[in-house]
């Protein structure tokens, strides 16, 4: 047997950490730096840290990264490309054009022209116009830019169009990269074309990161596949990340969920992780991150991304006592009490509870009370904000899930919380995050709309296809066609429609395919 | 009342439309990003009271039609409002001389800015239901007794249908059947009125009515007081979502929803009844509210309305009620929207007798 190891890094706001992991998932080392306002420095510096830990760095075969140079590209609208952003759907959906609710400055950065042509589909399937081959060749002819944006009416249901304009601009202009709505985000015309265009935008980016990955690692001497998380804690081969970039946002609380699952062998559970500003709680079913059904803004565009249901609390281990919800953040190895520093935070709250040994000096006696109410608060919001992700479960009888503990600041959370069967604190919770990267399986999915039950075999046929699709695209993002599953499969009942129909969706995912040689 | 309709106002009456949606009415997204786009577009809108138009100008009341999950995707065209006025200048041999919605409840309230933007007509400070309501006939003109004898419908595609229904149920039914052909929306004028025939027939105010009640709640302190206050409302419970039964039957979204007490009310456990919209609030076996009456949920720090596809396990939720308007009170209006037109063996009681 040959002996492979992996590597995972996790970005995160404060800090970047790495992992190795054997072919066991044995956790072999780990580190923790600064997270660098350029994100790649510290990136090389976890890297670096995490390598020097091993004999031989060589035997190392895949990287896992979860990164958010595409979330700070976004928001600083920085290195982002020019789309051409094209919609399928005239004489429809004119009364909002493209990019209508997008903030001024990243219009002016991403936007290099729109149209709306006629195209698109109505709600069964035939079409709204044909397509207008000759508009969409005028448009992409006339509006130069870095990539197309292609967005039409009902393609998740029904995706000719869009991918027969793919077609033409490849014919009429060449190798421009070409997002296509349907591959990225679900029904909600605007927001699944928010996704398009901004994914359209990042391709850039997600050249940039890969190739100072590479370089990164070709500098180690390290050979290696690389991959990269998405929000759904899933993994996506870099090749197909390159095409999907905008997947690779907030796959960080994904990442520590899974991480979370993993290290405590628990796959049903709430999952607290305390961090130095904030204490983010997701709730693990079956292994994966339940999602919010809510609509996520990023940068201040909205999209139909599912994320993680994540609530976020305003209590970490730089956080201040009596002015909450600041933190000292980095700083706390110089201003926390136990570090001899003035600031009372919240870890000198759970030192003086007994919490933890943490730092070089004694907390004062004359803090001990208000730290003491500090900590009586902090539990009072940990045990309602576990009441509120548990979704009623957390009840006395009821409260049959554990809490699992993960972050650098899991020893301010109490022995025992209201709500929670047990508290789980696994070895390696502080890199929770970077082991959810390197143990992350590739993932594929898909929405449609299909007849609701009593639709008969048309139905079965429809339902077969979504899963074969899904399954396929978990395949393109790495994952081993052998050993690919359906890992959900939902239905959600449309009302109004004349025949009963609902909206499906289908995830597939699976481990990742084993590398050649 | 205020003369304009601004960009600034739109998010006000968009948050109060879905408080006056009372859970249903569709979402109001949609409807703001129009009508903002819309004011850039071709200015502020104008809004107008009843005695300000001359007694024969023609008031359209406008409403998108068609489901939700539809109206989400394939988004209206620019066009349809000025098809459905064209059709309108036909018939009548003058152009309407005003907008009006025909459900503040919800997108519809919100929508109808846009319209009256794109035909550059002012919008009536008025509404058909001053609330959300699952039903075309269930409106203040057919309450009213105004025949329903006209209906103007548009599509994304470009097609216009005129209907000359013999009553409001037929009305109904062919406008459904109509909007189902054309992709499960489309854009109606029900009831084209003359300004002298809404008096009575219409619920005025409405408008200035969502603006000032998503105005309420800006800057409160109290956001849940400030909104309970504006309303006039009944706090039937304040708790979390404990429950959610959700079925879709008949095409609508139908479900209850349990909400346990927590602080002052523990210990308390409210039943909503639910068919798009809340209709029935119970406690202990005992009806608190009931539609024509309005119940929406609302989230208890922020005091914004949780419509019923956003209601979730866990949420921190206050249930208000207050009174409709007395139209719906009528023998006639009971009898259009009152409990048993959607199935409840309850006598109506007013909120405020009850709660």
């Amino acid at each position: 047997m040959s002996a492979s190891l992996r590597v995972g890094i996790d970005v995160g706001g404060t800090n970047t950490d790495a992992v190795v992991l054997d072919d066991d998932d044995r956790v072999l080392a780990t580190a923790k730096r600064p997270t660098s306002p350029d994100v790649t420095e510290g990136l090389r510096a976890a890297l670096d840290a995490v390598l020097a830990g091993l004999p031989d760095p060589r035997l190392v075969t895949r990287v896992m990264l979860g990164t958010t140079h595409a979330t700070n590209a976004i928001l600083e609208r920085r290195a982002l490309g020019r789309v051409a952003v094209l919609r399928l759907g005239a004489p429809a959906t004119t009364s909002v054009p493209p990019l209508s609710e997008w903030p001024d400055d990243l219009r002016d950065t991403v936007a290099a022209g729109t149209a709306i042509v006629r195209g698109g589909y109505f709600v069964d399937g035939s079409e709204i116009a044909p397509l207008d081959e000759d508009a969409v060749r005028r448009f992409v002819a006339g509006t130069p830019a870095d990539a197309v944006a292609v967005t039409g009416v009902f393609s998740p249901a029904s995706a000719d169009q869009e991918n027969r304009v793919a077609e033409i601009i490849r014919a009429e202009i060449g190798d421009v990269p070409v997002s296509l709505s349907h591959e990225i985000g679900s029904l909600g015309l605007l927001e699944r074309e928010n996704a398009a265009v901004l994914n359209a935008a990042l391709y850039g980016v997600a050249r940039d990161v890969t190739a100072a990955l590479r370089e990164a690692l070709e500098a180690r001497g390290l050979e290696v596949e690389t991959y990269f998380a998405q929000n759904d804690g899933t993994l996506m081969a870099v090749g197909y990340a390159a095409r999907y970039p905008v997947l690779t946002i907030g796959s960080g609380p994904a990442n520590s969920l899974r991480g979370a699952a993993y290290l405590s062998g628990v796959a049903d559970a709430i999952v607290a992780d305390v961090g130095g500003t904030s204490t983010d709680l997701g709730v693990l079913v079956g292994g994966f991150p339940r999602e919010s059904a809510a609509a996520v803004e990023i940068g201040g565009v909205a999209t139909n991304f599912r994320m993680p249901d994540i609530l976020s609390i305003a209590l970490g281990g730089g956080t201040i006592v009596g002015a909450e919800p600041r933190s000292v953040g980095y700083r706390i190895g110089a201003e926390a009490l136990v570090f001899g520093g003035s600031t009372p935070t919240m870890t000198d709250a759970a030192v003086a509870a007994g919490r933890g040994v943490v730092g070089t000096h004694p907390v004062p006696g004359e803090w001990r009370d208000r730290l003491e109410r500090a900590v009586r608060a902090a539990d009072e919001a940990v045990a309602d904000a576990v009441d509120r992700v548990a979704l009623g479960r957390s009840r006395p009888g009821r409260a049959d899930r554990p809490l699992v503990a993960v972050g650098g600041g899991a020893f301010l959370l109490a022995e025992r919380v209201p709500g929670a069967r047990e508290v789980i604190r696994p070895e390696h919770a502080e890199v929770a995050n970077a082991v959810g990267a390197a143990i992350a399986l590739a993932s594929g999915r898909i929405e449609t709309i299909i007849p609701a039950a009593g639709g008969g075999s048309a139905r079965t046929r429809l339902i077969d296809n979504a899963k074969e699709e899904a399954a396929a695209r978990a395949v393109a993002a790495g994952a081993d066609p052998e050993s690919v599953q359906i890992v959900e499969l939902s239905e959600i009942p449309l009302s109004y429609l004349p025949e009963p129909a609902v909206r499906l969706h289908v995830k597939a995912a699976g481990p990742l395919a084993r590398l050649a040689g | 009342m205020q003369a304009r309709i601004t960009l600034e106002d739109v998010a006000a009456l968009a948050r109060g439309c879905a408080v006056l949606g009372t859970g249903g009415g569709g979402d109001v997204r949609p409807g703001a990003i129009a009508a903002r786009r819309a004011i850039r577009e071709h200015g502020e809108v104008p809004l107008v009271s009843l005695d300000e138009l001359p007694g024969d100008a023609l008031v359209l009341p406008l409403s998108g039609i068609g489901a939700p999950t539809v109206s989400h995707e394939m988004i209206h065209g620019e066009d349809e409002p000025v098809r459905i006025a064209e059709e309108v200048e036909r018939i009548f041999g003058r152009p309407p001389a005003a907008v009006m919605s025909s459900e503040i409840g919800g997108g519809n309230g919100v929508a109808p800015v846009a319209w009256a933007a794109r035909l550059g007509l002012p919008l009536l400070d008025a509404d058909a239901m001053g609330r959300a309501f699952p039903e075309v006939q269930m409106v203040s003109m057919y309450v009213a007794g105004i025949p329903a004898d006209l209906v103007v419908m548009a599509d994304v595609a470009g097609n216009v249908v005129t209907i000359r229904p013999v009553d409001g149920l037929w009305s109904e039914r062919i406008a459904r059947a109509v909007c189902v052909a054309a992709g499960s929306s489309a854009l109606m004028a029900d009831y084209v009125l003359t300004a002298r025939e809404c008096a009575g027939a219409v619920i005025e105010g409405t408008v200035s009515r969502a603006i000032a009640v998503g105005r309420a709640t800006e800057g409160a302190a109290d956001p849940l007081a400030a909104l309970t206050a504006e309303l006039g409302a009944v706090r039937l419970l304040t708790g979390k979502l404990a429950d959610l039964d959700r079925r879709t039957t008949g095409g609508f979204a139908r479900g209850t929803a349990t909400v346990e007490g927590t602080g002052d009310d523990r210990g308390r456990t409210l039943t909503l009844e639910i068919q798009n919209e809340n209709l029935v609030a119970l406690e202990d076996g005992r009806v608190r509210a009931m539609v024509p009456d309005l119940i929406t949920v609302v989230d208890t720090q922020t005091a914004t309305a949780v419509q019923t596809e956003a209601l979730r396990y866990g949420q921190r939720v206050t249930v208000l009620a207050w009174p409709c308007d007395p139209l719906w009170r009528t023998p006639k209006g009971l009898e259009t929207a009152g409990p048993r037109a959607f199935g409840y063996d309850l006598d109506y009681l007013p909120v405020e007798k009850i709660a």
